[in-house]
């Protein structure tokens, strides 16, 4: 068996093909985990997580507390407003304590790109990057990756779409990274402003007419556009947005038959998604948040399991 | 008390020779600079011996912060001149965003107060546009001139009222004060943090597109149009904003510029790992605009080598990239630098002494920029041909905030003489 021999998930870019590859074969073989009737193993029983939010979060939170408690891990929630960080605080002496505490790994979301790098840098405790700013978010990209090989059993050769806010999307900079590293061809879409400069020096197509996005397409990823995140210039309305860039039904006629819809979530719906299609017969929209926690379980499992490589009971 | 300086290779920036010779100085002021061996001297004289050295006139750094007063933990006016002599330079002019602000001349007063006092490098204050730098109302530009200052700029909070830049234009120039221009379109470059282009988007940082230079550049450049009256650019590091300089140069247009070694030495790249000593405002460029601000040096475009040294101590600097501040120190790399590009053959040894020394001297209207009898003995002796490793304990500023530390340089200021005094002699 394959070693994973990191000790931290900052990047995508960090990751073999190897390694993607025996991070979701670790996951699918912990996701019956989460199916049965007991849901927990032992297997990291006296380890302790810490969850390090300075940003708020729901989904990617929960999944890593659901994911960490599982594997029998203890786990510790710190938020921005709860963290010393108000007090003024700087980012490395809150790690600096974190660690003297002596967890075993921080996952930490953060609102500047490349905190966790920082992070990485002085302490020796295993860090989850989990959303950098508008950088990365390597295990929602995993969990994508995941949810599209489960789905079309390779990643290898697909064509996928990921439309929205590409410029400030830390999931689409990690989706990006991580399907061209596993064979998919990737083409990104949304107005003008959204994409950013020389995004084609990454290896993808650009369009910005999400009729020609679908067109064709395996998969199409919808981002959420960050209305807390913009400035008024990047786009006029969200009613223009819904009607220039959003995904519907009419939309969606120029897709395959048998295309799958994702989206991280949370959803807009009616802005870049309608109800329809969140709801409808294409999307795996809830596969991917179960799908999330099994990924993080492995995750945790492979960053800090202990038996490095071995198997999972 | 003589002092000969023997067996060096004198550098006239004016004339572009070389030539060995020797100087003789009595006093503080260069007496004699003779051929080799043409001067006899007595027992008594203190020798320097040159040999295998560049002699050039003692080099002036137009672009500094010395954060004195209010931000003494990250460089005084003794510790920030002390790094520059070691830097080769013998005289500075620091820019007005201290705490208070230099818009007075009290303020101004006191910089050089401390300057005499730490007896390192000459300082030339640079005073304020506009009061506080707050872009609003001009500050007393005939006070600060009598009080000492040289220049006048609001350096990293750029005038962006257009009006208020021409009238600053227009009563600079009555006053002997040069006006000095950070180019900068603030609605462009907000939230910014580095060079927009494809390494910010592999990174994800927020982007400053380069034209948020070029345009301020071409207001200024059609402002000393409209006067008739000079503008001096600060830090250029965009291909574009060379070609406005090139093209108003051509027309006659009184406007000159500088810019700094990291711009012709460092591209976007450098920010990679999150690596805030590589954070600089204007950001790094791509080797296009590199390979732009060489060609603008090679043709005289640019006239000015400048540090922008910039102090920022670990509170600044060890923390989320973009809550980091802008800003690198330069006193110590900016002649191991440009003596690369002399060795890549951009320009000769004494083009590049003219761009550290003279044309600066030149430009803010300040004594020294050359080697000649009678005047006050300010050199700098090189030894280009020393070869090291630029490491942190070898900085001298407060603070050690360089994106060259680790790098292999070659160069260095072997001494640095002030008005015939000896600020700085590095070890044998």
């Amino acid at each position: 068996m394959k070693n994973f021999t990191h000790r931290n998930l900052l990047s995508m870019n960090d990751l073999s093909v190897e390694d993607i590859s025996l991070i979701l074969d670790t996951a699918e073989s912990l996701k019956t985990i989460s199916r049965r009737d007991i849901k927990k193993v032992p297997t990291l029983r006296g380890k302790s997580v810490v969850n390090f939010f300075y940003e708020p979060s729901t989904r990617t939170r929960t999944s890593f507390e659901i994911a960490a408690k599982r594997l029998s891990a203890d786990t510790f929630s710190l938020s921005a407003s709860g963290s010393s960080f108000v007090k003024g605080e700087t980012l490395l002496d809150t790690g600096k304590n974190l660690q003297a505490m002596r967890p075993d790994l921080i996952v930490i979301r953060h609102s500047s790109s490349g905190a966790p790098h920082l992070l990485a840098r002085s302490l020796d405790v295993s860090i989850i990057n989990a959303g950098d700013g508008i950088n990365e978010h390597p295990s929602q990209s995993l969990l994508d990756l995941y949810t599209i090989r489960e789905k079309k059993g390779t990643l290898q050769g697909l064509q996928i779409s990921i439309i929205g806010d590409i410029a400030h999307s830390r999931v689409a900079r990690s989706d990006i990274i991580g399907l061209k590293k596993c064979g998919s061809k990737v083409t990104v879409c949304g107005p003008p402003t959204m994409i950013p400069m020389d995004i084609e020096d990454m290896g993808v197509d650009v369009v910005y007419d999400p009729r020609e996005a679908v067109r064709g397409k395996d998969v199409v990823i919808l981002l959420r556009i960050q209305l807390e995140r913009q400035n008024k210039t990047l786009f006029p309305s969200l009613r223009e947005y819904a009607s220039f860039y959003g995904l519907n039904t009419d939309v969606m006629k120029n897709a395959k038959k048998d295309v799958i819809i994702m989206h991280p979530g949370p959803m807009n719906r009616g802005v870049e998604i309608s109800s329809d299609v969140a709801d409808g017969a294409s999307s795996v929209i809830l596969e991917q948040v179960e799908n999330g926690v099994a990924v993080r379980m492995a995750l945790l499992y492979l960053l800090i399991g202990g038996a490095k490589g071995g198997n999972v009971n | 008390m003589v002092t000969l300086i023997e067996g060096g290779r004198l550098v006239d920036p004016v004339n572009l020779t070389e030539e060995r010779s020797d100087i003789l100085i009595e006093n503080g002021i260069i007496l004699k600079i003779v051929p080799r061996s043409a001067v006899k001297i007595d027992n008594q004289a203190r020798v320097i011996d040159a040999s295998g050295k560049i002699v050039a006139p003692g080099l002036i750094d137009m672009h500094t912060h010395l954060r004195e007063p209010g931000e003494e933990y990250k460089e005084t006016i003794a510790t920030g001149t002390r790094a520059a002599s070691a830097g080769g330079f013998s005289a500075i002019a620091c820019m007005p965003n201290t705490d208070p602000r230099n818009d007075c001349r009290s303020v101004t007063e006191f910089i050089l107060k401390q300057a005499e006092r730490a007896g390192s490098a000459r300082v030339y204050p640079i005073g304020a546009i506009s009061i506080g730098l707050k872009g609003e109302c001009l500050t007393d530009f005939g006070d600060l001139r009598e009080a000492g200052a040289v220049g006048v700029s609001d350096d990293g909070f750029p005038v962006e009222n257009s009006e208020l830049m021409r009238r600053a234009i227009e009563y600079s120039f009555h006053h002997g004060l040069i006006p000095i221009s950070h180019c900068e379109d603030r609605s462009l470059s907000r939230g910014g943090v580095m060079h927009e282009g494809s390494v910010s988007t592999r990174v994800g940082l927020p982007g400053i597109p380069g034209c948020s230079e070029d345009i301020m550049v071409y207001r200024e450049i059609a402002l000393a149009r409209l006067t008739g009256r000079p503008v001096h650019i600060a830090h250029v590091s965009t291909a574009a904003s060379i070609e406005l300089l090139r093209r108003a140069k051509d027309e006659g247009i009184p406007v000159t510029a500088e810019t700094t070694p990291h711009y012709f030495t460092l591209t976007h790249s450098a920010v990679a790992g999150y690596n805030t000593a590589a954070k600089v405002n204007p950001p790094l460029k791509t080797p296009y605009d590199v390979e732009a601000v060489k060609k603008g040096l090679a043709e005289g475009v640019i006239d000015v080598i400048a540090t922008d040294h910039a102090p920022h101590s670990y509170l600044e600097k060890d923390v989320e990239f973009d809550k980091a501040a802008f800003g690198m120190i330069g006193f110590q790399t900016a002649l191991p630098l440009t003596l690369e590009l002399v060795r890549e053959g951009i320009m000769s040894m004494a083009e590049a002494v003219a761009k550290l020394s003279t044309n600066s001297a030149r430009i803010l209207g300040v004594p020294g920029g050359r080697l000649l009898e009678g005047k006050a003995a300010d050199l700098t002796i090189i030894d280009p041909e020393h070869s090291y490793l630029f490491e942190d304990h070898l900085i001298l500023s407060k603070s050690k905030n360089s994106p060259f530390i680790g790098m292999n340089l070659k160069g260095i200021a072997a001494l640095t003489m002030v008005g015939g005094k000896i600020v700085w002699e590095r070890a044998a």
